[in-house]
């Protein structure tokens, strides 16, 4: 070995050495741990008691919880898919702005993250209610006569969800778009392509990573999110999220919450081992 | 956090005295070993009434806003011992601390009826010492017969109240006067009715309106309950412990499940919110202080709890988080004026005692998640 080799090596590991110490120590402990409860019983206080056994997997699996996790996987995949809808023009938009509104354009897509969350969300019963702004728009002027139901209703539940992550799903398909090379086009066009082929045989797969990677941001939170159906559904609308968090402060049944945490973070590791796939593909088919 | 004496502020506080989660983050959920030993509670240690209360120092925790800001100065005053005070969000919070085994460092805790039984039930408490506390003598008769500790052995209660239907006297045409008129609401309130969502509560009307005790464990009432209250869910608004008195106040609910001292939060904003017990009956829930095995300073503890019985002391809970107290001298220091325009405060104990008092049910409480789970998940 190389004293220069073993001098990147020292440089990488002081440069590594902290965040994987942090990493370690204040998420993969914490989360082993959670886990680890998954295979013991709730106790009287919270808590646990360290009786052995499985369970908590076979309650996890009962219709209830079963219909949970699948209703979860829809509204998640439902915001996904109107934020990429939402999300993939605009993102292509500011690539193709002039540098100078670009960057002005960015600021403006990551404002909403100046203000909590839960504030903002808030915001959104106050619009939606029956006796709410939107409500007394309409009215107003005379385009309905009764109110509408818009707040606690699973539509709610979407468009409060696409509304907090949009900026998720734009960031990283503006990345992926601002990448490519604008000359790309040019070629397909003078090889005879319309604007529409170029885009769908050209940028579109050069973006592909982009966009994955942009459905897990939004996907992912999603799913774990239990602020917005309990402030725009009422309560009626239970995501898994509701259901670990109410397990934890609730129902003092950690086991069981921890449980319920494992099969999201199982699935989550899937999309992951997805996402990664898709991304190498299409890297490797750019340099080809 | 800054504290001011807006119902507000309040309503927050005493959320997490339900015994809810809360929406903004973290409860500190510390690891605890609580097992399920049960048991009689622990042998009273001899105390010295004559002790020199001014070389004693005691640790009380209480939730945020449920006690006078100087109540530590008073404290001193009164009896020459010093305290300190911590506060808990959750009594899930305050259990985990004292369960955790080794001394938690508190002397005094504030808790639920049902977590002292608990607590006392694993031998965590100091049996109380009617001599050391003579304002005992203060409590209605009613309140020393409360279920889960009847003749008050091991817990002092504090606060207590009952859950009703806080509704907008302006927008109903009749007064509701069953849990039915929630369950199953004229279909001109459909969609204008707000339950509870923490479990107990979730499933209380269902409880009473079918005849149940509140403390029920039996799988087939529970079955018949989850029915009632699957219905019930096709006529809500929305699940709501928090904000349910705006959304009277807005005018979007016109009747909704409601803790007493809360449909006060909204009674405040506009006269016409009202509260009412259904004719079925309810609960009774008591938050109650007990002082712990492990404090050394027990002669100060009990003069503390001694003090917060003090007519003046008590009444300051009335007057300030809009409370019953079981405390009879307090309550004739509370002024009629406020009575008038907090009904819930304008009960007798005798119509409090009438309630159900919720005792802890140990393992089968997982029944009552799984209601709960199984009624919003439907």
């Amino acid at each position: 070995m190389t004293t220069v080799t073993r001098g990147r090596r020292a440089a990488g590991a002081a440069f590594l050495g902290p965040g994987l110490l942090f990493t370690a120590v204040f998420v993969a402990v914490p989360v082993l741990l959670v886990m680890s409860y998954t295979v013991f019983q709730r106790g009287r206080f919270g808590g646990i008691v360290y009786t052995f056994g499985f369970d908590n997997f076979s309650r996890a699996l009962e219709p209830t919880f079963r219909s949970v996790l699948v209703s979860s996987v829809v509204t998640a995949a439902a915001a996904t898919a109107i934020a990429l809808a939402i999300g993939y023009p605009v993102a292509y938009a500011i690539a193709r702005l002039p540098e100078r509104w670009r960057s002005i354009a960015l600021v403006l897509v990551v404002i909403p993250f100046w203000t909590n969350f839960l504030i903002r969300t808030y915001a959104w019963t106050v619009l939606l209610n029956t006796q709410g702004v939107l409500n007394d728009a309409l009215v107003g002027a005379g385009l309905i006569d009764d109110r509408l139901d818009l707040l606690y209703t699973r539509g709610a539940v979407v468009a409060g969800l696409v509304y907090v992550y949009l900026p998720l799903m734009v960031l990283p398909i503006y990345a992926s778009v601002a990448r490519l090379d604008r000359e790309l086009g040019e070629a397909s066009a003078d090889l005879g392509a319309s604007r529409l082929t170029g885009f769908l045989r050209v940028t579109l797969p050069l973006s592909l990573p982009g966009v994955v990677t942009g459905c897990i941001f939004v996907f992912v939170p999603s799913l774990g999110n239990f602020v917005v159906p309990e402030l725009l559904g009422g309560g009626k609308t239970v995501m898994v999220g509701n259901l670990v968090r109410d397990q934890f402060l609730k129902a003092r049944d950690w086991p069981f919450g921890a449980t319920l945490a494992l099969f999201v973070v199982v699935l989550l590791l899937v999309l992951f081992a997805l996402q990664s796939v898709v991304s190498r593909r299409y890297s490797v088919e750019a340099r080809r | 956090m800054a504290r001011t004496r807006t119902p507000a502020r309040r309503t927050l506080a005493r959320r997490a005295a339900i015994g809810a989660g809360t929406l903004i983050g973290a409860a500190a959920l510390a690891a605890c070993g609580g097992g399920e030993e049960a048991g009689g509670g622990a042998e009273a240690s001899d105390l010295d009434a004559s002790a020199d209360l001014s070389k004693q120092s005691i640790t009380v925790s209480n939730w945020s806003g449920y006690m006078a800001d100087d109540i530590a100065e008073q404290f001193q005053a009164a009896t020459g011992a010093t305290m300190k005070s911590t506060e808990h969000a959750t009594n899930e919070e305050v259990m985990a601390k004292l369960t955790a085994g080794g001394d938690s460092g508190i002397d005094v805790a504030f808790v639920s009826g049902q977590y002292a039984q608990a607590l006392n039930e694993a031998g965590l408490l100091e049996p109380i010492h009617a001599d050391l506390v003579p304002n005992l003598t203060n409590l209605y008769p009613q309140a020393t017969q409360l279920a889960y500790d009847e003749g008050n052995e091991y817990s002092v209660p504090y606060t207590w109240g009952t859950t009703g239907i806080c509704y907008r006297s302006d927008l109903v045409s009749e007064a509701p006067t069953s849990w039915n008129d929630i369950l199953d609401p004229d279909p001109a309130y459909d969609g204008k009715v707000t339950m509870l969502s923490t479990e107990r509560w979730l499933a209380l009307p269902a409880q009473k309106a079918l005849g149940y005790s509140v403390n029920t464990t039996d799988d087939g009432e529970i079955a018949e309950m989850e029915k009632k209250l699957v219905e019930a869910k096709k006529h809500l608004l929305g699940y709501d412990d928090t904000t349910f008195y705006e959304k009277l106040i807005s005018g979007e609910a016109v009747m909704a499940e409601a803790w007493d001292g809360w449909c006060g939060y909204g009674t405040a904003e506009n006269p016409d919110i009202k509260f009412v017990v259904p004719d079925e009956g309810s609960d009774l829930w008591a938050d109650t202080m007990v002082v712990l095995k492990d404090s050394e300073d027990k002669e100060a503890a009990f003069a503390f709890v001694n003090m917060m019985l003090e007519p003046e002391v008590h009444a300051w809970v009335t007057e300030n988080v809009y409370y019953n107290v079981p405390n009879e001298k307090a309550e004739a220091l509370v002024p009629a004026e406020l009575k008038q325009q907090f009904p819930q405060l304008d009960v007798t104990p005798d119509q409090l005692a009438e309630g159900e008092s919720l005792v802890d049910l140990g393992q089968d409480s997982t029944k009552y998640t799984d209601l709960t789970t199984d009624v919003t998940a439907s």
